[in-house]
């Protein structure tokens, strides 16, 4: 006698298996980018943290695995800790300073450049994405060195002077702009600036024009309507930008090494305690110190309500 | 902690011995190919510069394709090293005793290697690839770090260090504060010993690589004073030559490369080893231990010594031939005044590279190991 239905195949037991039970479906669809989260993003993450509560070996030089806060303790001699207040310093710096330029370009850009006028803006903005980020600081050390296009402007214009009182200024000035501090912060505002633009544009392009009108007609003048409805209304963008902005700040070990002073920014340190010198402790605990600083920051911009929009 | 240093050194021994069991004592037929871990500029095939090959040849003549892997820093070789899959390595003195004391590599057999006989005799026993006697490697290249400065403002060359360490004017009547450069790796404090071996004898500093607590903080009292003097450190041989030509540096201890670069664009560029010395740098071709193509590599040891690459190289470099007739016999480009600007003559008052490790000459534990000098050096350009 033959079966009223023809024999199942594999495939057909696994669609009725998947049919019968749906969340095995998600589980094995979900596994993979769980995997690459878990273990590549997070696991190599515990594997730094581990290594940070590990410690060096005073005589040999040789990493001791038992577990410690030495190495920790060691981040707050002053030459390391100078290296983590120099980075944080010039982090919020540049996420400030790139707030107060990014703030109008992206207003002007949300709220009245319509048409051509926005394609050209987008351009523009994205533009200097587009090429290689080395390029772009090796230009600026031309054109800030001692005897690059700024100085040759400024003397040529009579304001040699200016500039000079400029780089007199003690600790952020120096002997030229590309060996001073200033510089350092000029190219970083210049590198990150448009991931500050883009979120803020992105929020203040939200902001409902209705309540610009309700402002008005509640008798609010410019200034009232930009701090009580767009500034509150486009801080997520804002808030947003700045993570951008600060975190890149805090990693980056390139900018430094090629403009300013030579003094050494936390991306630096780490890349010189690892190695030859072999102090992986050390340069896993500077490692983690981005990240400490990062969470507090986004527990803050929380409690500020950065993400109530999301 | 003195258990596990010797056991440590135990475990190294032993894997120099079963090393050594290994050492090859006759050529098989050549595998077909060897790969090789090699500072860039190193091995060229003329794609670069068609005037500079030193492969074509040797892969036509061994049948041995020459496979090249780069690597920017001792540590990118010795992490490729212990990876594996490779046959040869150009060590730095950095590098080499670290993949000697790892048993990544193996001792060379000199027999097999005829033209071992030409080998400069001040490289041939260098402590830097010889272990209890054994040779880990066949000498490459060589180097000083010397003394680069603009002819413009030196009508004479310096004849002293005192003008990167010291505050002085120059011969153009100013001072030297914000015109000299330094190097911003660790290794820079070795200069500074070196220095002070000439001008602090009362330290008694022997080797600049060998330092103790108080000729270790004396280094870095004379760098903290540096640091007053120099704007930027240099790190990248480009950003230095830059440096040079826009920043208004006026000298600097650098690398022939960038003296013959800037020479050859026209600067007034020249260098010089002063009176004190200079360190300098040496690299060896290294075997790894489990080398696939065994055959294929000693064929290429015996090449670097007898073909036109040491002369070659030597032009394309900047460097100085581990076979001194390559200076002279005219297998390549180089000629004996060329090998005397990049360094020859001076071999004497060279210090090369190597690791600063804790047990030295001084004794056990002795000397300042060398992950202090990162963590210090990063204080003394920081200002502290």
């Amino acid at each position: 006698m033959e079966s009223a239905h023809p024999a199942r195949g594999a495939f057909d037991r696994m669609t009725a298996l998947f049919w019968r039970r749906p969340k095995l479906l998600t589980a094995l669809l979900i596994a993979p980018p769980l995997l690459w989260l878990g273990v590549v993003y997070v696991g190599s993450l515990a594997a730094l943290l581990l290594q940070s509560f590990y410690s060096i070996d005073e005589f040999s030089g040789i990493v001791v695995p038992e577990f410690t806060l030495k190495t920790y303790a060691e981040l707050l001699i002053p030459s390391n800790y100078d290296v983590i207040v120099r980075t944080v310093t010039m982090a919020a710096a540049v996420t400030l300073a790139s707030v107060a330029i990014a703030f109008p370009v992206a207003f002007f850009a949300a709220r009245h450049a319509k048409g051509r006028w926005k394609a050209v803006f987008y351009l523009g903005v994205m533009l200097p994405l587009w090429s290689s980020y080395l390029v772009k600081v090796y230009a600026w050390k031309l054109i800030l060195a001692k005897e690059g296009i700024i100085t040759w402007a400024a003397e040529g214009i009579g304001a040699g002077n200016v500039l000079g009182a400029v780089l007199a200024i003690p600790v952020i000035g120096g002997n030229s702009l590309s060996t001073s501090y200033i510089g350092t912060f000029l190219v970083f505002v210049y590198v990150w600036l448009p991931y500050m633009i883009l979120p803020m544009q992105a929020s203040l392009e939200r902001v409902p024009t209705s309540m610009l009108e309700a402002s008005a007609d509640l008798g609010a003048r410019g200034w009232r309507t930009f701090r009580s409805v767009i500034l509150p209304l486009a801080l997520p963008g804002v808030i947003a930008g700045s993570i951008f902005t600060f975190s890149l700040t805090l990693g980056d070990y390139i900018i430094p090494q090629i403009i300013g002073s030579s003094r050494f920014f936390i991306g630096q340190a780490v890349y010189s305690l690892q190695g030859t010198a072999g102090n992986i402790p050390l340069a896993a605990a500077f490692a983690v110190v981005p990240i400490v600083i990062m969470l507090v920051y986004l527990a803050v911009a929380r409690k500020m309500g950065a993400f109530d929009a999301l | 902690m003195t258990k596990l240093l010797i056991s440590t050194t135990a475990m190294a021994m032993v894997a120099a011995n079963v090393a050594a069991a290994d050492m090859m004592t006759a050529l098989g037929t050549p595998e077909g190919q060897v790969d090789i871990v090699a500072w860039p500029g190193y091995i060229e095939r003329g794609e670069t510069d068609p005037a500079f090959d030193w492969v074509t040849k040797f892969e036509a003549a061994s049948g041995c394709k020459v496979n090249v892997k780069t690597a920017n820093t001792s540590d990118e070789m010795v992490a490729l090293m212990n990876e594996g899959g490779f046959d040869l390595v150009t060590a730095s003195g950095d590098a080499s005793l670290r993949l000697v004391a790892g048993g990544r590599v193996q001792p060379i057999n000199i027999d097999l290697i005829p033209s071992w006989a030409s080998v400069d005799d001040r490289l041939k026993d260098a402590p830097w690839h010889t272990v209890d006697g054994a040779h880990y490697g066949t000498p490459y290249m060589w180097g000083p770090n010397v003394l680069m400065y603009n002819t413009t403002v030196f009508p004479e060359p310096p004849t002293s260090w005192s003008v990167v360490f010291e505050e002085q004017a120059l011969p153009d009547g100013q001072s030297n504060k914000g015109r000299v450069q330094a190097y911003d790796g660790p290794i820079h404090v070795a200069d500074a010993a070196q220095y002070l071996m000439a001008h602090k004898p009362e330290l008694g500093i022997t080797s600049p690589y060998e330092l103790n607590e108080d000729q270790y903080a004396a280094a870095l009292n004379l760098l903290r004073g540096q640091r007053e003097l120099v704007s930027r450190y240099w790190h990248d041989a480009f950003i230095q030559m830059d440096d040079f030509k826009n920043e208004g540096v006026v000298a600097s201890g650098s690398w022939p490369f960038q003296v013959n670069l800037l020479a050859a664009e026209g600067q007034p560029i020249a260098s010089t080893i002063p009176s004190e010395g200079a360190t300098g740098w040496a690299d060896t071709t290294m075997m790894h231990v489990n080398a696939a193509h065994p055959t294929c590599s000693y064929l290429w040891m015996e090449h670097t010594l007898s073909s036109n690459l040491q002369s070659d190289l030597s032009v394309w470099f900047g460097a100085v031939p581990s076979v001194p007739a390559a200076c002279t016999d005219g297998r390549g480009m180089q000629n004996q005044e060329g090998c005397d600007a990049n360094g020859l003559a001076d071999f004497e008052k060279i210090h090369f590279w190597t690791t600063p490790v804790a047990n030295c000459s001084q004794g056990e534990g002795a000397c300042v190991p060398y992950y202090r000098w990162v963590s210090d050096y990063i204080g003394v350009i920081g200002g502290r």
